[in-house]
């Protein structure tokens, strides 16, 4: 049932809308890559509830149209040099957030229902900027209360690296809710996973409470190793002297153009 | 003092901020809050729980990102903190970047959490080392969460104080303004008032923030360091360099 990265990222079609989780959560930054090498373009990409480096990649390519989320962080690498390029030259159209209004976003979306209320935000600037956020009476209020209501975002795929996948489809998230949530929201979900699981992930009750279904898995590719350079929370540490390397490289256009040679378009497609 | 004191010192004088706190939540890059909401634990036995965002050990959150934020809203978090590129007199945050938006010169990461945690965490501290009119400005060119607001919005939390690397200002809700508690080791209220960028209220008898209990900066570097260590590791290096030999 497993297929392989490259008939994975095949399902993502130019102009679609993409979710991905942020760094800590299980980036599948393999798939990254193989879009990048498929030349996919004009993605929306929405960061869950913020970014790291697969967004710098795919916007430093030249592959992100629109992106939603509520940060751009490399951490300790900071500042990213592809976005902050991006952000002075406006060649990317930019919907900033906050954390829990992505995350409802996509809980309205889960639960299919139009928006979610959200305390807070109010007198913030993002207000101001965001195309889609309202501010409404709270119509259960007798006194005035003013909300903000969260548009429901529907994203084409949720896009993640997972530890665990089964024969199935059935993709072992653990206690990473978060990607249960973005792939319920969409309309489906391309995991790749770090091991194939022998069985059926749903036959153990102690796994089942962290699996997603199958129902909601478009489509799943073993790949180990799959988040690399980035960390994983399911058993590795971060590739600290590639991420200095990409920053080094990456502070110009042409030494960002030499990392995609040497990193991306030599890989080779799996 | 040296670097590692100073940092040292924020440490001790933030773990005594949580004494009265249950619940502590702390941001995936926050090395010197984290280690002091671990130090108060260690020390007080408050907080009783800490989050740390990002790290495995010492985040028991099992229903996904969310439920920081869903905690927060519902009154369980007691302390939080908040950074900013710019941090103005009215207690308003810049997490955006510099000039207009949407193309900011310096970009900075982006607004994360802090437009709904700011509203809903009783006690957010803000902490921020550099203390200059770069940072402390009069007025912060993109409002990522607003210190105060209007009466009729819901608002439970709020920033308490302002902690720099040259001294502790707090924040009073009622006129808006920062006052100056303490001035640390090193620094003076001339320096102060040289390199902060908005007016606040001050005493011309401001006296020096208290240096920390050695028994304190003892419980720091033997039960604390550990736990440090497993959440930041680059920075418990930095840290505890000098002090191999002793600990």
């Amino acid at each position: 049932m497993t297929t392989s990265l490259r008939e994975l990222v095949a399902h993502i079609e130019s102009g679609m809308s993409v979710a991905v989780p942020t760094d800590y959560s299980g980036v599948a930054m393999s798939a990254i890559r193989e879009i990048i090498r498929q030349d996919i373009k004009k993605l929306h990409l929405i960061g869950v509830p913020t970014c790291g480096l697969q967004a710098e990649l795919l916007i430093g390519a030249g592959a992100v149209e629109v992106f939603e989320s509520s940060a751009l962080t490399l951490g300790e690498y900071n500042p990213a040099p592809c976005f902050s390029r991006a952000v002075k030259n406006s060649t990317i159209k930019l919907i900033d957030a906050t954390c829990p209004a992505i995350h409802a976003a996509l809980q309205a979306s889960q639960k299919g229902i139009p928006f979610m209320p959200l305390r807070g935000i109010i007198g913030s600037d993002l207000l101001n900027h965001h195309p889609n956020w309202k501010t409404i009476q709270n119509p259960l209020a007798e006194q005035e209360d003013p909300i903000v209501i969260i548009p429901a975002i529907k994203p084409d795929f949720a896009l993640f690296h997972a530890p665990l996948v089964d024969e199935h489809g059935n993709v072992w998230v653990g206690r990473r809710k978060e990607l249960v949530t973005m792939s319920q929201a969409s309309r489906g979900a391309l995991v790749t996973a770090e091991k194939l699981y022998e069985g059926n992930l749903l036959e153990d009750e102690k796994l089942a409470a962290g699996t997603l279904p199958s129902l909601y898995v478009t489509a799943s590719a073993v790949t180990p190793n799959g988040s690399w350079p980035l960390s994983f929370w399911h058993g590795r540490d971060e590739d600290s002297e590639h991420l200095k390397l990409y920053c080094k490289m990456a502070k110009t256009e042409e030494g960002f153009r030499e990392y995609l040679d040497q990193f991306v378009f030599q890989e080779v497609s799996q | 003092m040296t670097d590692i004191n100073t940092k040292i010192e924020l440490i001790c004088f933030i773990a005594n901020l949580l004494k009265d706190t249950n619940h502590v939540a702390v941001g995936a890059a926050s090395p010197i809050p984290g280690a002091a909401a671990l130090l108060a634990k260690e020390v007080y036995g408050s907080p009783r729980h800490v989050n740390i965002l990002g790290s495995v050990k010492n985040n028991f959150f099992t229903n996904g990102a969310q439920e920081l934020f869903d905690c927060a809203a519902q009154g369980r978090i007691d302390a939080f903190f908040l950074s900013g590129g710019q941090i103005d007199g009215s207690a308003n945050i810049n997490l955006m970047g510099v000039g207009d938006y949407p193309t900011n010169s310096p970009r900075w990461s982006g607004t994360f959490g802090s437009a709904y945690l700011y509203f809903l965490i009783p006690k957010v501290i803000l902490f921020r080392e550099e203390h200059s009119r770069r940072v402390l400005v009069d007025k912060v060119d993109f409002i990522s969460a607003p210190g105060a607001s209007e009466d009729n919005i819901y608002r439970t939390g709020g920033p308490y104080g302002l902690l720099t690397n040259k001294a502790f200002f707090k924040f009073n809700k009622q006129t808006r303004r920062f006052s100056l508690q303490s001035i640390h080791e090193g620094s003076s209220l001339e320096d102060i008032l040289n390199n902060t960028g908005f007016s606040f209220d001050y005493q011309p008898n401001t006296p020096q923030t208290v240096l920390s209990s050695q028994k304190m900066r003892q419980t720091l570097q033997q039960n604390t360091r550990p736990k440090i260590e497993e959440v930041y590791p680059q920075f418990a290096r930095t840290l505890f360099a000098n002090t191999e030999q002793t600990s």
